[in-house]
């Protein structure tokens, strides 16, 4: 086929469609869903068979969809010999763990469930391996971690299940995110994210000067996943899940991820001595380290969990040597350890099945209950030991020989001395699995009794240990396989042969001093263990969940810390960093001298200000005592006003005056409710701290406006002056930018008070159903209260001046566009008037006599407004391009009138209602505290006529 | 003149005051009336959308009057793909409030819902710096009525803080305002780009501090330390509708840091050296901290989530403090993620939290449709932390691979993968908790003891929760594998956006070329 490559990405989404599948096919029974498992890895398989012949014939299959080019990244795939053997491993040992996982799931388990994270997971490290552009392989590697999490996890219910894949996570993804730098700066290198075009371009990646950080980042990747030491205490801890999982994760699959991408990026980072020492290093230790503690460790399962931390760190070790014929004892090691070891893990997940326990002290004499299972894990342990005929002695002389001439810093013995040391530990404990739970006298304390179990769940490892076998007699049935990855690996040309006699080698000498001392090893087993569980050692999982738990009790310290809940302290560092700040970004600039002379000040001037400071000094003096402090804010508020006034802005005076009011009355009425003071809440020192804060914040603004007070500019304002009559038809300017120059900005703030209205009332109503509701019916506020609710003279009084003060509303909103005025200084002129009604008669008695609902006055209010804004699209303008024209009635002078007119009544509906609203939601509140409704204005009856009705409560 | 562009602020204007005075007591009518003018908003949203992509910068001049001199509305492809965002999300979070009956539990939401969004839109378009502030104020006022829409002791609490906060930051809006036009003698953002350009070096400080002043304030909305406090206690006490909608309220500041501080104080006017650049940097690196910090640290959901938050924002900052092209790309795309990230994480939430007693971090019996809700939390956390197959991913690697060109490379790279880790660490956790370890608890053993001070009262029997109430949620999350999926022509478009952003002077001569004789 020419155009196998377009295979590829179908093989990749395969196994994440096929995921969809188990989840619902559960529902039709476990084998239907295991069957509907096994469907699509098949499908993949019979795709990956087809490519296989042109793959073997040295082609690199390629597909590519463009995904995301500004980054660089693409859908690519491509597969040469490396890719086609992890597939096949990937896929294989997939589908026999299907088959096993069937049998070994108890009707407990979500099997559904299982089955689709399996195959998430698949899908996942298929492809990393097939992946042609370095982020979509991070895409992929983040995947296996997610999925493994997920895997691991699976049995959620157990601690160790969850601790467990939490450890995973933590490590792999932590590993995961260092490779995603790596692989970034890797890319920055070549310029390309292309994994092809990264191979080709070793010289220059190793030429880098950001060679070495992304070297150790990547491997950091690689580590992790692997686990190399000193990451490798995940692996041991992820044997809490399903033993299926187990055999998927820790033999052919997640943990050989790290390798893989050891061996892909070989062309592009080995070969120099960083790459050499990091990597041998490592993978030494490791391995050593590995096989040591398997040797001790009494759980069948942890035993082959170190036992393949220890393999890992031999095709480390083997991959980080950077020569040509360890890259291929790697690769053939590889498939070897896929085949022991997969048949191993499921040979433990028998027993544990079968006789309920997997602790090898309890174990021993199995051969004689369950003898398929006993040769079945026999043969894959002796080929894990590394015996003749089995393949595992042939990829580990592959590895002694290389040992045997390497050389760190010119010491030609350290490596092949540790070397041997690590196959002797490895001899040893697989030796140990076999004498310890086989081998023996039969015993008759097993958790349960044990049998062989059915055809099912020993079929796939005893099809890997024909395999090992095979291999193991006939290494060149493995041949070509070997030799197409290794190619690929080293991206070169390679010959050479697999065999098992090579005659009397190092390697041999090597090995035969492993197996003899490993079998003498295991004879000292017993003193050995007890020594090693006396002496003191670090507990990986104590470390590490120290470490969690210390990281998340500084994380909780320092957001608390941080977000105590006082606002004042917020405001703090708000203020404090805000003067800072915008110090240094002044003083960063320079300015100009001063254009403007200083204005003397006159004694009436000078007045006001004194007033003005006064009673700010005196509001902070008493703010504890809340009705003097509003009274101090209320002098504050016609200071401002007066100098509005003195500064020649009559609008805004008028519009400061009547907010002003407004405000004062409505706080006065809330204050009812309010304790009378504020408590001391804050000590001396955290006071004086706030009071020095406030005083420079103070200072720093007084002294910004100085500066600009100070210095003529140049302001767009002129062009408002020139074009207010002639365009907005208004004479007053303040009052034609509001409604009409900058209508849009009027237009949102008198939405800001429509809201503020509406607020107020779901608040107040929200309120009324809540535990306050009851508070306030419980208080007694009678103490509080005047026994002359509606005196007389107040009443008379507001009575008689409403008619004047409407008039005065009406006035000042028709007079708003040529002279000081308008909608909004109206709407609170009005409000002002009826607020003083409602204090004066009561809210009872005004209300039945106020027809207008206040909703419908702020809904009208936007409404028209909007509207107004909307008309001038009739006439093809923009939104709120106001017309106006003169119109002559008879009797009265002839008068300008402007579409801004009826934006204003707008503005004007919106401020009476909000502020009505506002003042009835206060007066619901005061209902509940138990304010009785009076139906007369006034407790007295001035008339003397007739009985006044008792008022009554709600 | 096409009017289409002001239809995002005048078409909810009309309505919300329509639902709160005509509708205001029947929610079926306020509701279909709400959900007619999202989808129609949804719908214009789009359109201006497509109509933004050929490239032209378009301004509306309100009023008909010139700019600089009144005000200016002006779309271009970075407004056009935030009133799309805004509009997507508003239609996915009502659903969620409708389904779940929150919008019944206070009144006038769906008015506030309108006025919100009115507002949000309005900022989004507007082209004139104290315009921007009334919508600020549209949008603050409004946020604060759904904030504690429905009540409460905790929630008033919160929403008092975060309303005071924000407050103090109007107020330094408008020093800044007033220091601007006292430099520069207009507020109209494409005069103020060209006369900021022009302006003599040694009259520089005025600007500055309002740059920096107007930084400051933006900060406060997008959440960056040191001003991020409010958002942990109003998101997590909000209404779970409204704390999802609040999603885009951070990128508000966000956006306006992105639209004044490259057209008006871009990285290339020399007066500015060192102003905003400098500190806004580390500012979200330590932002990016303070988030990953929280969601470790966290022991209830909801704060988790609002520190999640706030880490995201940091991240998006960071390639928005590097100030070019490429990064700013990134910081869209990753701001799309982020917003819908955060807004499916806290839809689910509450579908969680509505069947559990508190949203403290601790195992309790399995609540109905355990699995469900695990599994669409893995998702959301996977979105969150930035995972693949979603988006998250992508937007983290488009940042950090823009990054690689900046000096600030290291940093960045150190900060934002230090944060997911701590994010990831954070979100297994909590799921661990909450989904897993609950299943370990025997059905037979008693309940633990309600939390102490939670406001939540849990019903007898919680009922599952239905297709509707799942819906938004599960849209929420497809929309990230969308947006995933159609990375490359997203990111187009708004790599594009980037561009426009950065070419300025289409953007002035757009506003100003047709006014300036007038």
């Amino acid at each position: 086929m020419t155009n196998g490559g377009s295979l590829l990405p179908i093989i990749a989404l395969l196994p994440f469609l096929g995921a969809l599948v188990p989840g619902l096919m559960i529902r039709a029974g476990r084998n239907a869903c295991a069957t509907f498992t096994a469907v699509p890895t098949i499908a993949a398989l019979a795709m990956l068979g087809v490519l296989t012949p042109d793959v073997m014939a040295g082609e690199v299959l390629k597909a590519e969809i463009e995904w995301l080019p500004q980054l660089g990244l693409s859908a690519s795939f491509f597969l040469d010999g490396l890719g086609l053997l992890f597939a096949f491993m990937i896929l294989g040992v997939g589908l026999l763990i299907t088959l096993y996982a069937r049998f070994y799931l108890s009707g407990d388990d979500p099997m559904g469930q299982f089955y689709t994270y399996l195959l998430l997971f698949q899908g996942a490290m298929l492809g990393i391996v097939i992946s042609d552009n370095i982020l979509l392989l991070l895409i992929f590697w983040e995947l296996t971690s997610l999925s493994s999490f997920l895997l691991i996890g699976y049995w959620k219910h157990l601690p160790e299940g969850r601790q467990g894949a939490r450890m995973a996570l933590a490590v792999t993804g932590s590993g995961g995110l260092a490779m995603i730098a790596g692989m970034l700066i890797l890319g920055n290198i070549v310029g390309s994210y292309n994994l092809t075009d990264i191979l080709a371009a070793g010289d220059v990646i190793r030429a880098s000067d950001w060679y070495l950080p992304a070297l150790i980042l990547i491997l950091l990747g690689a580590f992790t996943k692997s686990a190399q030491f000193p990451f490798h205490f995940w692996l041991p801890h992820a044997m809490a899940a399903p033993t299926p999982v187990s055999a998927y994760l820790h033999s052919a699959t997640m943990v050989k991820a790290g390798v893989f991408l050891m061996a892909r990026m070989w062309p592009a980072l080995a070969g120099t001595d960083a790459w050499f020492y990091i990597v041998s290093i490592t993978g030494l230790i490791t391995m050593v380290l590995g096989a040591l503690i398997a040797l001790f460790k009494d759980d069948l399962k942890a035993l082959l969990a170190f036992s393949t931390v220890s393999h890992l760190g031999l095709l480390t070790m083997l991959l980080g040597f950077g020569t040509e014929k360890a890259a291929i004892a790697a690769v053939f090691h590889i498939i070897n350890h896929l085949t022991f070891k997969a048949a191993l893990f499921m040979t433990a997940g028998i027993v544990d099945h079968e006789t309920h326990t997997r602790d090898i002290k309890r174990l021993g004499g199995l051969a004689k209950f369950m003898p398929i299972t006993a040769l079945i894990g026999t043969v894959a342990a002796l080929s894990m030991a590394g015996i003749p005929l089995f393949n595992g002695f042939l990829s580990k002389e592959l590895m002694l020989e290389e040992a045997a001439h390497t050389a760190w810093y010119q010491n030609d013995w350290i490596v092949p001395a540790l070397a041997t040391l690590g196959a002797l530990l490895s001899v040893a404990y697989s030796l140990r699995f076999i004498f310890h739970v086989f081998a023996g006298p039969a015993r008759d304390d097993y958790p349960a009794h044990p049998h062989d179990p059915p055809f099912g769940m020993y079929a796939a490892p005893a099809l890997l240990c024909v395999l090992v076998v095979a291999i193991g007699v006939l290494p060149g049935l493995a041949y070509p396989m070997v030799k197409v990855a290794a190619q690929a690996v080293t991206g070169q040309e390679l010959n050479f042969y697999l065999k098992i006699w090579h005659g009397v080698t190092p390697a041999l000498i090597m090995s035969i001093i492993a197996v003899v001392g490993g079998a003498l090893l295991l004879g000292l087993h017993r003193p050995l263990a007890r020594a090693w569980n006396a002496a003191p050692r670090p507990e990986a999982k104590a470390i590490f969940d120290a470490l969690i738990s210390a990281l998340v009790r500084l994380s909780r310290g320092v957001t608390d810390g941080l977000h105590n809940g006082a606002i004042s302290r917020y405001l703090a560092i708000f203020v404090v960093s805000t003067v800072g700040l915008v110090y240094v970004a002044f003083s960063g600039g320079t300015l100009s001298p001063p254009t403007r002379e200083m204005l003397p000040v006159p004694p009436v001037v000078a007045v006001g200000y004194v007033l003005l400071i006064a009673s700010a000094l005196l509001v902070v003096l008493n703010h504890h005592n809340r009705f003097r402090a509003l009274v101090l804010i209320g002098v504050i508020g016609l200071m401002i006003s007066a100098g509005f006034v003195y500064l020649s802005a009559p609008d805004l005076a008028l519009t400061q005056i009547s907010v002003e009011t407004v405000t004062i009355m409505l706080l006065l009425l809330a204050l009812h409710f309010l304790p009378k003071t504020t408590p001391r809440e804050s000590s001396v020192g955290l006071r004086l701290r706030d009071g020095v804060i406030a005083v420079a914040a103070g200072a720093g603004v007084a002294a910004l406006a100085m500066v600009f007070l100070l210095r003529d500019f140049d302001p767009i304002s002129d062009y408002h002056l020139a074009n207010s009559y002639e365009g907005g038809g208004g004479t007053n300017v303040v009052n034609v930018i509001l409604v009409d120059f900058r209508g849009y900005d009027t237009f949102g703030e008198i939405i800001v008070l429509g809201i503020a209205g509406l607020t107020i009332f779901a608040l107040m109503e929200a309120l009324l159903s809540g535990p306050a509701a009851r508070r306030l019916r419980n208080t007694d506020y009678s103490r509080d209260r005047s026994r002359d609710r509606h005196p007389l003279m107040m009443v008379v009084a507001t009575r008689a001046m409403l008619p004047i003060a409407v008039m005065v509303g009406v006035y000042i909103f028709l007079r708003g566009h040529n002279q000081p005025g308008g909608g909004f200084v109206a709407g609170l002129v009005i409000s002002i008037a009826l607020l003083m009604q409602y204090m004066a008669s009561g809210f009872g008695w005004t209300q039945t006599r106020q027809r207008l609902e206040y909703h419908t006055m702020i809904g009208w209010g936007v409404l028209i407004a909007a509207l107004t804004g909307v008309g001038a699209w009739l006439g093809g303008a923009p939104f709120l391009t106001s017309i106006y024209g003169y119109i002559k009635l008879p009797l009265i002078e002839k008068f300008g009138l402007g579409s801004a007119f009826a934006f204003d009544l707008g503005v004007f509906l919106t401020v009476l209602g909000a502020v009505m609203l506002m003042l009835y939601s206060l007066s619901r509140i005061a209902r509940y505290a138990g304010e009785t409704v009076n139906v007369e204005p006034m407790d007295y009856d001035p008339s003397g006529k007739r009985e006044l009705k008792k008022p009554e409560g709600e | 003149m096409s009017h289409w562009i002001i239809a995002p602020v005048v078409l909810p204007a009309i309505l919300a005051p329509i639902i709160a005075f005509v509708m205001r007591y029947d929610i079926s009518l306020a509701r279909t009336a709400s959900f007619a003018g999202t989808i129609a908003l949804a719908a214009i949203c789009f359109g201006l959308t497509v109509a933004a992509a050929g490239g032209e910068t378009v301004s509306y001049e309100l009023g008909n009057w010139p700019a600089p001199f009144g005000i200016v509305l002006v779309l271009d492809r970075l407004s056009a793909v935030m009133l799309l965002l805004t509009s997507v999300l508003a239609l996915v979070v009502l659903v969620h409030a409708v389904a779940t009956g929150w919008d019944a539990r206070g009144r006038h939401f769906h008015a506030l819902f309108q006025f919100q969004l009115m507002g949000i839109f309005g900022a989004f378009l507007t082209g004139d710096a104290f315009n921007l502030f009334v919508f600020f104020e549209v949008l603050l006022i409004a946020s604060y009525g759904m904030m504690i829409h429905g009540g409460g002791k905790v929630r008033l609490q919160a929403g008092l803080q975060y309303v005071v906060m924000n407050l103090a930051g109007s107020t330094l809006f408008l020093f800044a305002l007033g220091t601007l036009y006292a430099a520069t003698g207009t507020l109209n953002i494409a005069d103020l780009a060209q006369r900021v350009q022009g302006l003599p070096v040694e009259d520089a400080a005025l600007v500055r501090a309002a740059a920096m002043m107007l930084m400051i304030v933006f900060a406060i909305k997008a959440a960056l330390f040191p001003v991020q406090f409010w958002l942990p206690a109003t998101y997590s006490n909000a209404p779970a509708p409204v704390a999802a909608l609040f999603a885009i309220m951070t990128k508000v500041g966000a956006y306006a840091i992105i639209r004044v501080h490259t057209v008006v104080f871009g990285p290339d006017v020399p007066v500015l050296s060192g102003v905003v650049g400098d500190w806004l940097m580390p500012v979200a690196l330590v932002t990016v901290a303070i988030g990953a910090v929280g969601v470790l640290g966290a022991s209830r959901l909801m704060p988790l989530l609002s520190f999640s938050v706030i880490g995201s924002m940091g991240t998006m900052m960071v390639a928005v403090a590097a100030f070019t092209p490429a990064t700013t790309a990134a910081a869209l795309y990753y701001m799309v993620h982020s917003t819908l990230s955060a807004a499916a994480l806290f839809l689910l939430a509450d579908l969680v939290l509505a069947r559990r007693n508190g949203d403290r971090l601790r195992a309790q019996l399995p609540t109905v449709q355990n699995g469900l809700f695990a599994a669409l939390f893995f998702a959301g956390a996977i979105g969150m932390a930035g995972m693949p197959p979603l988006s998250g991913f992508l937007g983290k690697l488009l940042i950090l691979d823009a990054m690689q060109a900046t000096p600030q490379m290291t940093a960045a790279f150190v900060a934002i993968l230090l944060g997911s880790l701590l994010t990831i660490v954070g979100f297994a956790r909590a799921g661990s908790v909450l989904f897993w370890k609950s299943t370990g608890l025997a059905p037979a053993e008693p309940a633990p003891n309600p939390d102490d001070g939670e406001p939540q009262e849990l019903a007898d029997a919680p009922a599952p929760a239905g297709v509707m109430s799942v819906a938004p949620t599960v849209a929420a999350l497809a929309l990230l594998g969308g947006l995933a999926i159609f990375a490359g022509p997203v990111s187009a478009y708004l790599g594009a956006a980037a561009d426009q952003l950065y070419d300025s002077s289409g953007y002035i001569s757009a506003v100003m070329g047709q006014g300036t004789e007038g």
